[in-house]
């Protein structure tokens, strides 16, 4: 367990390495910029070309970057720690697949990025409330029943997705294929996924410690005075508009809210802190942003002119650092 | 005279439409130390939760150091009896990867504000636990590396960290070995005798009629019998109680029962 000043130090680490990755993706691009335009561009001042590339372009869309990956890794150690399950991520119960059938069925019928973004978002609240509905039915609320409830409303999900695939025009069908693995490129506006990411935060740090024990069992975390019902209520709501707010704004971007987590967990374990979620939290959101923007920089750089989608870069990037740190874990420490 | 530490009143308690205890008047004062024994299935561990304050009873009244449950509002009570009772369960599980010494400190949870951190003092109050329990040397292991009874061990001294005036122990001696189970008997009527209260499921009488002054049986039909230990656990008793006979058997000034 970290004291509070190492875990201040930490966080500071991280918003570092957080501005240093925005910086990156600032002047990395096919256009190739100079740092003197960089900082005209956030200085506010007129430029040339070079600026307004950085800052109509490439700013808002590292900033949608940085706050989607901080949403899904905020969302995957939430859900890690109310199914309190390792594996759990930000859509295994649902929550992508639902806003799935939205945005795919809104591209299906033509409609504007706005209005598809709406039926993103709506497709993952029915998809929330659904499962939340059906597992809660008669005011049992187990784990296994949760995580049951939202892999089969996930796999219904699926099925509806490669039905509206199968159906689509074929000029629709990459838009389609890049929104289902997750793409910037369609983001609109930064600022309501960084906003709904700080209030997130806000909302989840107080009960920090509520969630180390929950993490711990209900039973301990009841015996210690947390409120386990209303707790877990809220983590299930608070991560799934978390993961909701995240899909809408960049398509179901994976692996960050499940690796993210692990990484910063296992760094933390490997330091000997173990799961303290009042540092795994704030950390994980900085990580999942940073790798996020990392990520979608090389996506849109590595074969410019030419854009990969984010999400095969986070999976091709993350399943071999997941293996490589899950292989060097000790077993036992003593 | 102040409140008891635990107190029931026509209390009413069932799990799965088995009864396990009927118009159950009681209570437990500071410096007392009691036994709860019955068969498997008797209803031992759920009537200990209701007492906890962690399942609701079927009716009656039943109140921690004055405060009544179930609590009216969950928020502020919780934490508040969370330091005055401690629960120790039956089951220990760990999910995550987690220290000794983290392990511990879970345990001073509800002395903490919403944004403190554990402090030295804090610190030092688990280092002391854990000296207790005899696992000193063990404040950076791994949790998952340990043995059973290490494990269970480490769950004591979690409730020791948790400092209580009134101890709820779901079969405290589970996974320790012979030595072991009477250090932890010894450690846990030391706090009594020094003010706590102390309730116990415990599966020997032999260990019960040594080490607690008072016992609480639970005949599994929602009949029970409280009294002090020497009146309450007899031959006759526990014959009854198990559905076994027991023979009694006196040496160096305690009792100890054997299947007859």
């Amino acid at each position: 367990m970290p004291t509070r000043r190492r875990a201040l130090l930490v966080l500071a680490v991280l918003v570092g390495l957080a501005l240093l990755s925005l910086l990156v993706a600032l002047a990395a691009g096919s256009l190739p910029v100079s740092a003197g335009d960089v900082l005209c561009a956030l200085s506010g001042e007129n430029g040339g070309l070079a600026v307004d590339v950085i800052r109509g372009l490439r700013l808002p869309r590292a900033l949608a970057a940085f706050a989607c990956g901080g949403l899904l890794a905020l969302a995957g150690a939430l859900m890690q720690v109310l199914l309190r399950n390792p594996l759990a991520d930000p859509y295994v119960l649902g929550i992508s697949g639902g806003a799935a059938v939205g945005a795919l069925s809104a591209m299906l019928a033509g409609l504007t990025l706005a209005l598809m973004n709406l039926a993103a978002f709506a497709g993952a609240l029915a998809a929330m409330l659904l499962v939340f509905g059906l597992a809660h039915g008669d005011s049992s609320w187990t784990r296994s029943r949760l995580l049951l409830t939202g892999v089969i409303v996930a796999a219904g999900c699926g099925a509806v997705v490669a039905l509206i695939l199968s159906i689509a025009p074929d000029d629709g069908l990459r838009g389609m294929l890049f929104w289902l693995m997750g793409d910037l490129g369609q983001a609109i506006s930064p600022w309501p996924a960084l906003v709904v990411l700080a209030l997130g935060l806000l909302v989840t740090l107080p009960f920090a410690r509520e969630l180390n024990l929950l993490a711990r069992g209900d039973t301990l975390a009841q015996a210690l005075g947390v409120s386990v019902g209303s707790v877990k209520h809220g983590i299930y709501l608070v991560a799934s508009l978390l993961t909701a707010v995240a899909v809408t704004t960049a398509g179901s971007i994976g692996f960050i809210g499940l690796v993210v987590p692990h990484l910063v967990r296992l760094a933390m374990i490997r330091l000997g802190w173990g799961n303290d979620q009042r540092l795994l939290l704030p950390a994980s959101a900085l990580a999942g942003g940073s790798l996020l923007v990392l990520a979608d920089t090389l996506a849109r750089t590595v074969i410019a002119p030419q854009q990969l989608p984010v999400g095969v870069l986070t999976a091709l990037l993350g399943v071999p650092v997941f293996l490589f740190l899950l292989g060097r874990q000790p077993n036992d420490r003593q | 005279m102040s409140a008891s530490l635990l107190e029931s009143r026509q209390l009413e308690v069932s799990i799965g439409g088995h009864r396990v205890c009927h118009d159950l008047n009681w209570r437990v004062d500071a410096g007392e130390s009691w036994a709860i024994l019955g068969r498997n299935g008797a209803g031992k561990s759920t009537l200990l939760a209701t007492l906890a304050g962690l399942r609701a009873q079927d009716s009656g009244r039943l109140s921690i150091a004055g405060h009544g449950l179930p609590l009216a509002s969950q928020a502020a009570g919780a934490r508040a009896i969370a330091r005055v009772r401690g629960y120790l369960s039956q089951h220990q599980i760990d999910p995550f990867a987690s220290t000794v010494m983290e392990t511990v400190l879970v345990g001073r949870h509800p002395h903490l504000g919403r944004w403190d951190w554990e402090s030295a003092e804090d610190r030092r109050i688990a280092g002391a636990a854990l000296d207790e329990v005899g696992l000193a040397g063990f404040a950076e292991r791994e949790v998952q590396t340990l043995s059973g009874g290490e494990r269970q061990r480490l769950a004591i001294a979690q409730l020791l960290s948790q400092e209580p005036q009134l101890f709820l122990l779901d079969e405290p001696l589970t996974h320790l070995d012979l030595s072991h189970q009477v250090a932890a008997m010894e450690m846990l009527t030391r706090r009594a005798t020094s003010g706590a209260a102390i309730v116990a499921v415990l599966h020997d009488p032999g260990f019960a009629a040594r080490y607690c002054r008072h016992a609480l049986l639970l005949f599994g039909n929602g009949e029970w019998l409280a009294g002090p230990a020497d009146e309450v656990i007899t031959a006759t008793n526990m014959a009854r109680l198990y559905g076994h006979p027991l023979r009694e058997l006196c040496a160096d000034g305690n009792r100890w029962f054997v299947p007859g």
